[in-house]
């Protein structure tokens, strides 16, 4: 069955087009004002202004690793991150720790560490699952590079990154 | 033989001069103002990286879109194809000759061709315009070009009506085409635009008896007459140069571009540069026409009866009125532009013959009528 739409039935100022258009304009040039007057802001000039200071606490930027508050490298090579990381973006080469280290009990330490931020999805799962709190999310998110090889951080790299955590648990350390 | 040559090297100058040390540079700054316009309409920023507040913008496009690969698709008539860009630019810079941009700067008036067809020639010349969007509509040989370019041209032929018949009020009045003629009617009755005039008013003291003459019933009922004028001539203006909310030879939505679909590298940018060129010329005959060229109020008009150096000052501040008037309105077009929407082609036919024809004719009738009446 046809449909008709009724028509709205125009008033005479609402014909004549003009008031509108004068009204349009209105709202433009309110608009114009205000940005350039800067009384409004909407855009951040991001390279200039960063992110930094409006990111939440919560927020998952490049995994890292940290050290603690004794200096001490926590991560034991468990490969738990290794094996849950769904890119497979890290890779560790565990090594053994020296008879006469201090931390002999700890057993191992990871030799190589290396997370390949091209394939890293940033889903903090590593995090989650390290039982040793050694790996961190942190609020760097432009990782960039020129090469594919720049763009894969090793240990070095991680722990620059990373730096030092305070209030984590030292399991590890003597009883007093 | 060497007045010849002196009044030929004269005219030479100031049309370079004109061309080169304003227009172009204005056309590409215009370009720019309208970026930054329309971003701050819409709560945006525009480009402000290249020099301080970005302007240096328009030298790198202008870079850019020299160095451009200046493609020509296979499919297009050559020949029309490579001359329409050209008749796209060049109409619109050769109506400017004929506006009085400035009084007299060195003891020449500021006028590149003062002759007494003045208008006429204007609109002659501008509406040789749409030949560079039809040709290039046709040439391209691509559907979304030649949709364009008729649409361009039945555009033209509706609004060209209502362009030329709102003006003819201001020659009843004036009783000259010639536009240095006009302005000087304005210097001494007042801007067609105003209803009133201080004559007499000036930074060295008020001649009373001048100011009471100026006021009179007659110039306020002649100025409902020049107002729809106004608005009928300024609004197929819009039509003319094809700016929203009549842009529908481009339509970027519908159409890719319209008749610049095929077009790239400079020559696209000569469509793009002529339609702002088009858009400067226009803005010139309305401050021309209405709003007293460069005429500024309550300052001296001839720089030539004062001593040598403040007669170039005046003139130079005359040029720069003309020009500031111009940019003021070309801030209208701009404004315009990010506020409405465009027509419907039927829309736009309907309100070009229906109403500003119409509107336009018996305005002239009014003006006559008028004129007519009032006590000489």
């Amino acid at each position: 069955m046809a449909y008709t739409i009724p028509r709205p039935k125009l008033t005479l100022a609402e014909k004549a087009y003009l008031p509108a258009l004068i009204a349009g304009l209105g709202i433009t040039i309110r608009h114009f004002f205000a940005i350039l007057s800067g009384k409004k802001k909407v855009t951040m000039q991001y390279p200039d202004e960063k992110w930094d200071t409006h990111l939440p606490p919560h927020y998952r930027g490049a995994p890292t690793l940290v050290k603690d508050d004794y200096g001490r490298e926590r991560c034991v090579a468990c490969q738990l991150c290794e094996f849950i990381c769904p890119p497979r973006a890290i890779t560790i080469k565990p090594g053994e720790i020296p008879e006469k280290d201090r931390w002999r009990k700890v057993e191992k330490f990871p030799e190589e560490f290396e997370i390949d931020m091209i394939r890293c999805i940033y889903c903090g799962l590593c995090e989650e699952v390290c039982p040793e709190q050694a790996i961190f999310l942190r609020k760097d998110y432009a990782i960039t590079g020129l090469t594919r090889a720049e763009m894969v951080h090793d240990k070095k790299r991680l722990y620059e990154l990373g730096g030092m955590m305070t209030g984590l648990v030292n399991k590890w350390n003597e009883k007093k | 033989m060497s007045d010849l040559l002196i009044g030929i090297a004269i005219s030479l100058l100031k049309t370079l001069g004109l061309l080169f040390a304003v227009i172009l540079p204005m056309v590409s700054y215009t370009v720019y103002a309208e970026r930054r316009v329309s971003a701050m309409i819409q709560d945006r920023v525009g480009p402000n990286r290249v020099g301080p507040l970005g302007l240096l913008q328009p030298i790198a496009d202008a870079l850019k879109l020299l160095l451009k690969e200046d493609f020509t698709p296979a499919h297009v008539n050559k020949f029309y194809y490579w001359l329409a860009p050209a008749c796209a630019m060049a109409p619109s810079i050769m109506a400017l000759a004929v506006v009085p941009f400035g009084s007299t700067w060195f003891g020449q008036p500021m006028v590149v061709a003062n002759v007494d067809v003045g208008v006429l020639w204007v609109f002659a010349v501008s509406s040789l315009g749409v030949y560079g969007i039809v040709l290039a509509g046709w040439s391209s040989n691509s559907k979304y070009s030649f949709l364009g370019g008729i649409r361009s041209s039945s555009q033209m032929i509706s609004y060209e009506l209502s362009l030329g018949l709102s003006v003819i009020p201001i020659f009843l009045i004036c009783g000259t085409l010639n536009l240095p003629a006009i302005v000087k009617y304005q210097i001494e009755n007042g801007w067609l635009i105003s209803p009133i005039w201080l004559k007499g008013v000036s930074f060295t003291g008020i001649n009373f008896p001048e100011l009471i003459g100026s006021f009179s019933i007659w110039k306020f009922l002649l100025w409902i007459p020049l107002f729809l004028s106004f608005i009928v001539f300024m609004v197929s203006m819009f039509a003319e140069t094809n700016r929203l909310p009549f842009d529908l030879p481009e339509a970027e939505q519908e159409l890719v571009g319209g008749y610049h679909t095929e077009y790239s590298s400079m020559k696209f940018a000569l469509f793009f540069l002529g339609e702002y060129a088009a858009m400067i010329a226009g803005s010139a005959v309305i401050v021309t026409l209405f709003f007293g060229a460069w005429h500024v109020p309550f300052l001296p008009t001839a720089p030539e009866q004062l001593p040598f150096w403040l007669g170039l000052l005046l003139g130079l501040v005359h040029i720069t009125a003309f020009f500031l008037k111009v940019a003021i309105l070309l801030f209208f077009f701009i404004w315009v532009r990010w506020t409405l929407p465009r027509f419907r082609f039927d829309q736009l036919m309907r309100l070009g013959w229906y109403f500003f024809f119409e509107i336009a004719l018996v305005n002239i009738l009014l003006v006559a009528v008028i004129l007519a009446i009032m006590p000489k």
